[in-house]
């Protein structure tokens, strides 16, 4: 089997591994103390780091530090050296945004190529990618390491289901980079069209931006005909391409030359041995722009002890199952609770009794929120309360970027709970 | 001259209607008439009882959104052509029907119509006006015969 030369982090011994961590984790420490205002009145009397362990005494970076240092208030380097931005979608409506120098576009681009080499791609396979083009760092992040991999892509982006079923068939297609959920949908319509996804060149798809199952991967395996591949990443960090899963699949290997990772308890912030299960803290040992010293992801794993079958040394994680928080990604986007109530007190001035419903149709994700229509909001007429329930809708989709169905229940319907109440019922892996 | 009507949010799913019919049964409010407009997504219904104030208490205590509404209930002569001139005279006095239903029984040769109009004060003044019949609140809510 051979390697494609930019994955030799992959298999560096541990000691080497851990002095070149050390090194840059020293570097970024710095950096983030020097350059950022909010580093460095968090980390008065900085000294320096001086082992690995050290990292335990550095303070944590949260989501809700960069929504309040929005837009730049995080950057470490001028402007004139920002050569890329991106941004996601935050708990209120303003997104996160995060930026890159051209070194961080490098690094990006090296571990997507050593993402895309550890599952078997190398030139002449031709991938297309159906990460959406854009803002979201699914669609440039894939681009740009298929492209330096010396592959062919097809900057197909997301949507348009029957065009993406006739370039996979037509252009002889070997991988696809999309979310999981998306291709579930393809297989379905692909069946509808007479087109056995199984039957064409397909091999592997690369399979981020949520969370998904060993039930999914079994479905997408069998009924496409390929390997399905999860790929982890986050747009604070630097988009897809903080982890993937080698042709072993038992877990993701941590690009941890570039991405440090912790453990922690998600409730005492204490550091957990290796294999307990944990939030994911993840340290960026090479960023430039925009450094973070041990982000709380809010995804909860574990690292798996022991070495992979692949050869590589890199730790592995194992597949996210839940979060921390009460984050929902759906059709990969970033949805939170606390958004839709937002938009629902926008629209009616109180906020109702509503329950969030996702469910998974033809393999696309559904949402639907349940509103309560109260005497107050209420009218005799039709018209007033289809409009009612157009607002709703409407202010939906602008607060969260993606379309929810609205559905008008009446009063007492959903049921209370006793102490937090249930908002969310996600019924998308009963499947 | 205006006439209580209450309205109930039901979603559109079998069995919504009883439960309502329910309430008012136990509590010897009489139903005078009512009209379903129903949507895809919901429905609402909308009753003339006989004690519109102890309705309202009651079904709001059994867990329904309801709105009062006050709309006018007109007399038409029950003849081919009847509602046709009562239709005529709205247009032409620009009075705007929301939604109009009728009740099952009629007074003599005159049937009996309850209308929901955008304003109901400009409407009345206007109909009294031009010397239309206004059935009143206490016939209504009794017994218009």
């Amino acid at each position: 089997m051979s390697f494609h030369p930019a994955s030799a982090p992959d298999f560096l011994p541990r000691e080497q591994m851990n002095a070149l961590q050390l090194d840059r984790l020293q570097k970024v420490a710095q950096r983030a103390y020097t350059k950022v205002e909010l580093f460095r009145d968090r980390m008065r009397g900085f000294d320096g780091v001086h082992s690995l362990p050290e990292i335990a005494d550095l303070p944590f970076t949260t989501k809700s530090d960069l929504r309040d240092t929005y837009p730049f208030g995080l950057f470490a380097s001028p402007i004139e050296q920002v050569v890329r931005l991106h941004a996601s979608s935050g708990t209120t409506g303003k997104p996160i945004v995060v930026a890159y120098t051209k070194e961080d576009l490098d690094v990006w681009t090296n571990v997507m190529v050593r993402a895309f080499a550890a599952c078997g791609l190398t030139r002449g396979d031709i991938i297309q990618n159906a990460y959406g083009y854009g803002l979201f760092t699914g669609g440039l992040g894939a681009h740009y390491g298929a492209e330096a991999l010396g592959a062919t892509v097809i900057p197909i982006s997301g949507g348009n289901t029957e065009r993406q079923i006739m370039v996979l068939k037509d252009f002889n297609v070997t991988a696809i980079c999309c979310t999981p959920s998306y291709f579930l949908h393809l297989l379905e319509r692909a069946g509808e069209m007479g087109v056995n996804i199984a039957d064409l060149p397909l091999r592997a798809g690369i399979f981020g931006a949520e969370p998904w199952t060993d039930s999914m991967r079994a479905r997408i395996q069998v009924s496409g005909g390929i390997r399905a591949y999860d790929i982890y990443g986050l747009t604070e960090i630097i988009g897809p391409g903080v982890a993937i899963e080698c042709e072993a699949q038992d877990g993701l290997h941590i690009f941890e030359d570039h991405f440090y990772p912790e453990i922690i308890d998600p409730d005492t912030g204490q550091p957990l041995p290796e294999g307990a299960e944990g939030e994911l803290v993840l340290t960026t040992l090479s960023k430039q722009a925009m450094p973070l010293l041990r982000y709380r992801t809010r995804d909860i794993t574990a690292l798996i002890p022991g070495p992979c079958r692949c050869g590589r040394t890199l730790r592995r994680m194992r597949r996210i199952g839940r979060r921390s928080d009460d984050m929902l990604i759906v059709r990969g986007v970033n949805v939170f609770p606390s958004q839709i109530e937002t938009a629902l007190l926008a629209v009616e001035g109180t906020l109702p009794h509503y329950q969030i419903v996702l469910t998974r149709d033809k393999g696309l994700d559904q949402m639907e929120v349940l509103v309560e229509v109260t005497s107050e909001v209420f009218s005799d007429k039709v018209g007033a309360l289809e409009g009612l329930h157009d607002r709703l809708a409407a202010a939906l989709e602008h607060t969260l970027g993606i379309r929810a169905h609205v559905r008008l229940v009446g009063p007492q319907t959903i049921q209370r709970s006793e102490g937090k109440a249930k908002r969310v019922f996600d019924r998308r892996n009963l499947a | 001259m205006k006439i209580h009507q209450l309205s109930l949010f039901l979603e559109n799913k079998p069995g919504q209607v009883i439960d309502p019919c329910r309430v008012l049964s136990d509590a010897g409010i009489d139903v005078r008439t009512l009209s379903l407009a129903d949507t895809a997504q919901f429905g609402i219904l909308r009753l003339i009882v006989s004690d519109w104030t102890s309705a309202a208490a009651l079904l709001e205590k059994a867990g329904y959104a309801v709105n009062v509404t006050e709309v006018v209930a007109l007399e038409v002569p029950d003849r081919p052509g009847g509602l046709f001139e009562l239709m005529e005279l709205l247009v032409a006095s620009g009075i705007n029907i929301e939604y109009m239903y009728a009740f099952p029984f009629g007074r003599g040769d005159r049937a009996v119509l309850i209308f929901r109009f955008d304003h109901p004060d400009a409407a009345i003044e206007r109909l009294q006006a031009a010397g239309i019949n206004m059935v009143g609140a206490v016939d209504v809510y009794s017994r218009v015969s």
